[in-house]
């Protein structure tokens, strides 16, 4: 299993939380797609608490956290 | 022999450290919802030179937030008000106002010289150029950015690059969509000038390689690693 946290405005409309059955060659790209978020809406997607790119494989156990960019001065 | 108006500083700072603020030149890049903040705070705490750098007047729109901002100075330059202010709070602050938007022509020349700067500026391409410009002049920058209820620090030190890491591609935030209410800048504008106050007094903690992501709306605040 993948547990996957939003944060931010990522969750309007969406868990805080969503769990993924693990399979061969998971990755950020297909989390993204299926929870139905942009790629420009995520400026940090860390995988075990480390920045991965979203084509990377994922592993069973893995645990993501997907920010969206915050730029207001 | 301390002043009056720092003895209550003294609880939290040593007479040595409350010397050295005085003899601190920091530059607050942006003097808007954050900077306005930021400036009250450095004031109040002794920095002795403050160097503001905004090209903008105030509008009506920045009345729900940026602390400066007020009926009287609608129409007036940021920066030029920063500074009456700060006259009228703590007269021995030198605050130098400059009157341009920071750009890659002239932020190495606006930010030599200083200890630190602090990032208030509200545009995601702007702070990456102010990030470059403090790593080649080895100069620590503290960056905060906010959007609706939530906001972000972190502590980049020549090398760590974090903002090119975090902001990636993006040249825009979600605070397009989400506003900047009164409370999250000041709440990061805090957490900013603590950080600051560490770097320049080499004491605690500092979010080199580390994001304070900052949620209000949950009261959620998450230490993120970040690194090359």
């Amino acid at each position: 299993m993948i547990k996957v946290k939003l944060f931010a405005n990522l969750r309007e409309g969406r868990k805080k939380e969503v769990n993924f059955e693990f399979f061969e060659g998971i990755n950020g790209r297909y989390i993204l797609k299926t929870l139905n978020i942009p790629e420009k809406q995520v400026s940090i997607f860390l995988v075990n608490g480390r920045d991965k790119s979203l084509e990377e494989p994922l592993s069973n156990g893995d645990v993501v956290v997907i920010f969206p960019p915050v730029g207001g001065g | 022999m301390i002043e009056k108006r720092y003895l209550k500083n003294l609880k939290t700072l040593s007479l040595e450290e409350q010397k050295k603020l005085k003899e601190t030149k920091v530059v607050v890049a942006g003097c808007g919802g954050l900077g306005g903040y930021v400036v009250e705070m450095l004031a109040r705490l002794g920095i002795g030179f403050i160097t503001v750098v905004d090209d903008e007047v105030f509008e009506e729109t920045n009345l729900n937030r940026q602390i400066f901002c007020d009926i009287n100075s609608l129409g007036k330059k940021k920066a030029l008000v920063a500074k009456e202010r700060i006259l009228a709070v703590n007269p021995e602050v030198a605050v130098n106002p400059i009157l341009i938007r920071i750009e890659e022509k002239n932020a190495k020349e606006l930010i030599t010289g200083h200890k630190a700067v602090i990032d208030a500026l509200d545009s995601i391409p702007h702070k990456i150029l102010l990030e470059k410009a403090c790593e080649e002049l080895k100069i620590p920058l503290i960056h905060g950015a906010v959007a609706g209820w939530y906001g972000q620090v972190t502590t980049v030190f020549p090398g760590d690059r974090t903002l090119s890491i975090v902001y990636k591609n993006h040249t825009e935030g979600i605070e397009k969509e989400l506003g900047a209410p009164s409370f999250s800048p000041a709440v990061v504008a805090g957490i900013q000038v603590s950080e600051l106050l560490k770097v320049i007094l080499k004491k605690g903690e500092v979010l080199s390689k580390k994001l304070l992501y900052i949620d209000l709306l949950n009261q959620e605040f998450q230490k993120i690693e970040v690194s090359l």
